[in-house]
């Protein structure tokens, strides 16, 4: 028997609930040479900007225990280099792709948005919130619900109606839910948690950070545990919300566990740096997990860990009863 | 995995791997998860290739040394253990089209890779000449090899106790000079890279440099090995070692701003209009 692994993100359906997360998939042709990029429900790309980003100074990336930091600082091409040449070729092969976009401002993020709202091939939009503010001191727009609603609001009403509009939040906040909760009443469509949580190494040898950039993102194994409970709280708080959890999916098992605190799509990130094929192993690892649990469809196993002790799963398959003694 | 052993300071690993071997081209490298298959280290390590043989199908070998528990891990790897190798990655050495005198230049284990790229010269009919170092005799690499393989072999110690006391560059001059050489290719550490293509330019002949930046995937997605390169265009831009590179033309490198954000580099910070108004 075959699992129903499709999925919804808000109105779009994805043959599958494994995405790339933003940043790690470059764009896209890298990965393309390991693997048909069709096979993932979608590739999400590294975040847009408006102008070409050299990103931060080397070095930036120290690893640390079952995880890594990372400071590479949105390098990226551009808005124009990225309409002319990468988003065509993902378009061009039908890709879904769900762009990823960072500002320094509203404007910044308003125009990007302008700028996507005719492109073919944008599945989804994902406004990475989780990038300086430049009118508030360099805050990050994720740290506070006002700040991070201000974007989503103004994004919202220039994308096409069509297109999904994904809030990225970061885990660095006081109280993750009241954030999410002003973006889904900005319009969000749906949510995608977690951003890197700020970390930070120090050489013992040199006697410095680690990273030229002093903190960076960690990822990895490490933080897979606090991205569970962010989205296990966002979707008890707002359960008709669609996320995309994400944060040290290694396997079929931590995408599950994704998938059961209300997740309806997985990210995959570090992951892919371990492993090309590490997308495609962690679908199939799902698909025997819900079919050995005896769910047949994945949209039945999305928050059945929000049920309540002793009550029964439903969905269950009839003959799977027969394993209990 | 086929065989493990020491060679003078550095650990060497052959492994199983035909179709690298089958696609391999001097330069390219490839890239071992280490730690197992629970491991705690994420990131991968990446290596440069030191031989290729055709035997059970077609095998590669690794030179490394242990600098750290990922290093430490693989140097503890037996015959038969399986290893998860992802290759052959980056872009090769360019070989001359027409048959040209070349000098080699490695220092420490970076000389590795030098030895399947003299191979390749030499089937063009090259001339080949190495100059070979590292800090103290146990740590010069292969420098038995090179003397069978290459017309000259130029080896330097800093410590002087063996060969030439000094650095690869302080022999390389005369190497030039004497050879007639044509080209130089190097792999050693950045320091020893950025002297090399000051000697090469002051020659005025090109010079071809794999350098080794640290990375944690190996297939171009994590952005972190990047360096400032000057492109045909003239520009500036932070390019990855491992997708660009491994190997690029030294003039090319902007050595002296490793590590930094050149202000001029495409996409610098305050390079222009970055935000809109």
């Amino acid at each position: 028997m075959s699992v129903d692994m499709r999925t919804f993100l808000a109105h779009v359906e994805l043959a599958n609930p494994i995405t790339t997360a933003a940043g790690c998939a470059s764009s896209g042709r890298e990965l393309a040479q390991f693997f048909d990029l069709h096979r993932l429900g979608a590739l999400t790309t590294r975040s847009i900007t408006m102008a070409p980003r050299a990103g931060r100074p080397t070095p930036r990336m120290a690893e640390t225990p079952s995880g890594m930091l990372n400071s590479v600082g949105l390098q990226g091409p551009g808005i124009d280099a990225f309409l002319e040449r990468e988003l065509p070729w993902l378009a061009q092969r039908g890709i879904r792709t769900i762009v990823s976009i960072g500002g320094g401002t509203v404007a910044e993020y308003s125009e990007l948005a302008r700028r996507l709202a005719d492109a073919p091939g944008v599945t989804a939009l994902e406004i990475n919130l989780s990038c300086p503010n430049m009118e508030d001191r360099g805050r990050v727009f994720a740290r506070e619900g006002s700040a991070a609603a201000e974007v989503i609001a103004s994004v919202r009403s220039i994308m096409r109606y069509d297109v999904p509009v994904v809030a990225k939040l970061a885990p660095d906040v006081a109280d993750i839910v009241s954030v999410a909760r002003a973006c889904v009443d900005a319009g969000a469509d749906a949510l995608s948690m977690i951003n890197n949580p700020l970390g930070m190494a120090i050489d013992t040898e040199a006697l410095r950070p680690s990273l030229a950039a002093v903190t960076g993102g960690l990822s990895g194994p490490a933080v897979l545990p606090l991205a569970v409970r962010c989205v296990w709280q966002v979707h008890a708080a707002l359960p008709g919300v669609p996320l995309i959890g994400m944060g040290g999916v290694m396997s079929g098992k931590d995408a599950f566990q994704f998938v059961l605190a209300g997740a309806c799509v997985v990210g995959v990130g570090t992951a892919l740096f371990h492993d090309p094929y590490a997308c495609l192993r962690i679908e199939r690892e799902l698909e025997d997990l819900l079919r050995a649990r005896g769910l047949q469809r994945l949209a039945d196993a999305v928050g059945l860990a929000h049920r309540p002790p002793g009550s029964a799963p439903r969905h269950l398959m009839v003959d799977s009863e027969e394993s209990i003694p | 995995m086929l065989t493990t052993r020491r060679v003078d300071a550095y650990h060497a690993l052959t492994v199983v791997a035909p179709g690298i071997a089958e696609r391999y081209r001097p330069g390219h490298f490839v890239s071992v998860a280490v730690g197992g298959a629970y491991t705690s280290m994420v990131t991968r390590r990446a290596f440069f290739i030191h031989d290729v043989k055709a035997d059970y199908g077609g095998t590669v070998e690794l030179v490394f040394t242990t600098g750290g528990p990922g290093t430490a891990w693989l140097a503890e790897r037996r015959a038969r253990d399986t290893l998860d190798l992802v290759g052959p990655l980056g872009r090769p050495f360019p070989l001359p089209r027409d048959p040209a005198n070349c000098v080699l230049v490695g220092s420490d284990y970076g000389s590795a890779v030098l030895f399947p790229l003299a191979d390749a010269l030499l089937a063009r009919g090259c001339r080949v000449d190495f100059v070979i170092g590292g800090a103290e005799a146990e740590r010069v690499f292969g420098a038995m090899r090179a003397r069978r393989m290459a017309e000259t072999t130029t080896l330097t110690t800093e410590d002087g106790s063996l060969g030439l006391r000094g650095t690869v560059t302080d022999a390389l001059p005369s190497v030039i000079a004497d050879t007639r050489a044509d080209a130089v290719y190097a792999c050693a550490p950045m320091a020893t890279l950025r002297a090399v293509t000051a000697v090469a330019m002051e020659f005025d002949i090109p010079v071809q440099v794999a350098v080794e930046e640290s990375m944690a995937c190996g297939i171009g997605v994590c952005m972190t090995c990047v360096l400032p390169v000057i492109g045909e265009d003239g520009a500036t831009r932070m390019v990855r070692a491992c997708a660009e590179g491994p190997v690029f033309r030294g003039e090319r490198v902007r050595f002296e701003d490793v590590g930094t954000i050149p202000f001029d580099a495409l996409g610098a910070p305050g390079g222009g209009a970055r935000h809109v108004s």
